[in-house]
């Protein structure tokens, strides 16, 4: 009932292109940033915020760098973790080799470093597309992880490639503990979701969408897909690349080239189908639900079933789950979480009226 | 009340047809063996509306494709607005004024109407990536300015009530007038419509026409029309060219093309 649009009238065409044209989804979305900017690090135990807020976060931030490329622009690709670490370890370099630099400037190069690999890696999609495009993504996640390890000179000579991640100062304040870094983080992934969202609705968007879509005609009325392409994968890789660098600094605070393998690409590409393809709220709520369902299996099987099964069925029936609830997601909803989500906001317009 | 009518004749005036801005000379296009066009030639005049007619496969849609830069030919000189034209990509078509529909509806599925109908602006828009990032200042302004000349587009075609409808969820119909629109969206000097009416019922066709005449009538846009309606080509076109088999078997006004005995042979069959 209180969730109406009646008697909100737009009266001009920037009103109108609000990212929330809605008055109570501009209110919640403050009232959201606020709770998890404000209320939740003041709250929230040491392990909410390091074991799940901060990786949640910063998965949403690679997801929504996947959803980008796959999602509105449509090329498959699996290198996702490869273009994190990517990230990392080029913030890392930047960090350990020019002194003094600011971490927010090594954040953003190192997002730029694997922007400018994405694009390498992305050439290929100029010509193919589909499943052969993934596989020449998957190209990437392997050469990249072996270049990493292969070439002592990316970990500072460290053995078997394992970096540790400098302290983060910002303006002199050292980000240290869990509070610090995870509004920090949070920070960082609402600053690029914002972006993010604003590159969607604007020419750059719909020229990603158009060519997902049918890249004849978009052709046709004078966008360029080559370029539309390759920009997607730059930005898509910015993003991996940030998320990629903050998974270091600010969540795991030591990283290997292992580390990034196609598991976590995997796991990202579960991120946005089960959270929503083409959508910037549902890279959130996939990042949210596969780091959430481990642990909660953790806790509720034992619950239910006490000691019997054992660890090692457990940690099975993760895997059973996850499978199931994909193959659930891509029948009965392609679109994930997000449409959910949608469908549940325009029934809730109506209620409690049928139509 | 005369002076009325005398603009509204001037108004009449201006649009009547111009000089040649489209001359296509000895056209061949084929694809290995096939011979999709046989030295083709015909021209296409300023302000008036062009139909391409003849039965299936006679390589309508292949001309229309020639024109905006799709295919190229082997042979013949293609010259747009006095200059002959090199070989070219349909971005570069569209820079020049050239927009076009397609025979089997080409929308960007997953987008609204208005998505739809703004990316037919994309050549006007000039703002890069980091300004649409941010959403501030220069790139909302174009944003908005943008969306006033969508908008007019949308009044026009009377769509307003599924502007925000992703396009993959309205009638054939409708999505046909949406196709219309983002063509409109580029302020096209020379619109080519492939069957534009195609699996139309009779109000839909009236729909559509009125739409064409009106395009031609108020903003002089040169029209292309690929049709197999013959009621309607006759009595909306100015010339008419007719494909049989990738070569051309007439050329002139309707009655000179309904009159001519190759023509009539194509369409009803060598016998008569």
């Amino acid at each position: 009932m209180l969730y109406r649009e009646a008697g909100q009238f737009k009266t001009s065409y920037s009103a109108d292109q609000q990212i929330f044209p809605i008055l109570q989804d501009r209110y919640g979305y403050w009232v959201i940033l606020a709770i998890f900017g404000v209320l939740v690090p003041m709250l929230a135990s040491e392990y909410w915020l390091k074991a799940i807020l901060i990786p949640v976060l910063i998965f949403s931030l690679a997801a929504i760098g996947l959803n980008i490329l796959t999602g509105y622009a449509g090329q498959l690709s699996l290198g996702s973790a490869a273009f994190m670490a990517v990230g990392a370890f080029g913030a890392y370099n930047f960090m350990l080799r020019i002194d003094g630099l600011p971490f927010l400037v090594a954040l953003i190069l190192g997002g730029l470093a694997a922007a400018a690999v994405g694009v390498l890696f992305g050439l290929p999609s100029l010509r193919i597309k589909g499943f052969y495009l993934a596989v020449a993504t998957l190209a990437a996640q392997f050469f990249i992880v072996w270049v990493l390890v292969k070439f002592p000179w990316f970990s500072n000579n460290a053995s078997s490639g394992v970096i540790t991640a400098q302290d983060v100062v910002i303006l002199g304040y050292h980000f240290d503990g869990p509070q610090a870094k995870y509004v920090l983080t949070l920070g960082v992934v609402a600053a690029l979701a914002l972006a993010a969202k604003n590159l969607v609705r604007t020419a750059t968007g719909r020229a990603w969408m158009a060519v997902r879509d049918m890249d004849v005609a978009a052709e046709v009325i004078g966008i360029r897909p080559m370029r539309a392409k390759l920009v997607a994968f730059a930005v898509s890789s910015f993003y991996c690349g940030v998320a990629g660098a903050l998974y270091a600094y600010t969540y795991l605070g030591t990283v290997e080239p292992e580390g990034f393998n196609l598991d976590l690409s995997f796991k990202i590409l579960f991120m946005i189908i089960i959270g929503g393809v083409g959508s910037i709220m549902g890279s959130f709520l996939g990042a949210a639900f596969i780091v959430l369902l481990p642990i909660l299996l953790d806790n509720v099987v034992p619950a239910i079933f006490g000691n019997a099964l054992g660890a090692g069925f457990a940690s099975n029936l993760q895997l059973i789950v996850f499978g199931g609830l994909i193959i659930f997601f891509l029948i009965v909803e392609p679109h994930g979480l997000a449409r959910l989500w949608q469908i549940g906001k325009e029934k809730l317009r109506l209620w409690p009226f049928p139509h | 009340m005369s002076a009325a009518m005398a603009a509204e004749n001037t108004v009449a005036e201006g649009r009547r047809i111009g000089d040649v801005i489209l001359d296509l000379q000895g056209i061949s296009l084929s694809f290995g063996g096939v011979k999709a066009l046989t030295n083709i030639s015909f021209n296409v005049r300023e302000h008036e509306i062009r139909s391409i007619i003849g039965p299936n496969g006679a390589g309508k849609s292949s001309m229309l494709n020639v024109i905006n830069g799709v295919y190229h030919p082997q042979e013949g000189q293609i010259h747009f607005r006095g200059s002959p034209r090199q070989k070219m990509d349909p971005h570069q078509a569209a820079a020049q004024g050239i927009a076009r529909t397609f025979q089997n509806i080409a929308l960007f599925k997953g987008m609204s109407v208005l998505d739809n109908i703004m990316t037919g602006r994309s050549l006007k828009m000039k703002c890069g990536l980091l300004r649409h990032a941010l959403y501030w200042g220069p790139a909302q302004r174009e944003e908005i300015a943008h969306r006033r000349k969508v908008e007019e587009i949308i009044d026009f075609l009377e769509i307003q009530s599924i502007r925000k409808t992703p396009v993959g969820r309205l009638p054939y119909g409708l999505q046909k007038r949406v196709e219309l629109g983002r063509a409109l969206a580029a302020e096209p000097s020379m619109l080519l419509l492939d069957e534009p009416m195609a699996g139309m019922n009779v109000e839909e066709k009236q729909d559509m026409c009125r739409f064409i005449l009106d395009v031609n009538d108020q903003f002089g846009t040169t029209i292309v029309l690929i049709e197999h309606d013959m009621g309607v080509v006759m009595d909306i076109s100015d010339r008419v060219v007719v494909l049989d088999y990738g070569k051309k078997i007439g050329d002139g006004t309707p009655d000179e093309v309904k009159n001519n005995p190759d023509v009539i042979a194509a369409y009803l069959g060598g016998g008569h």
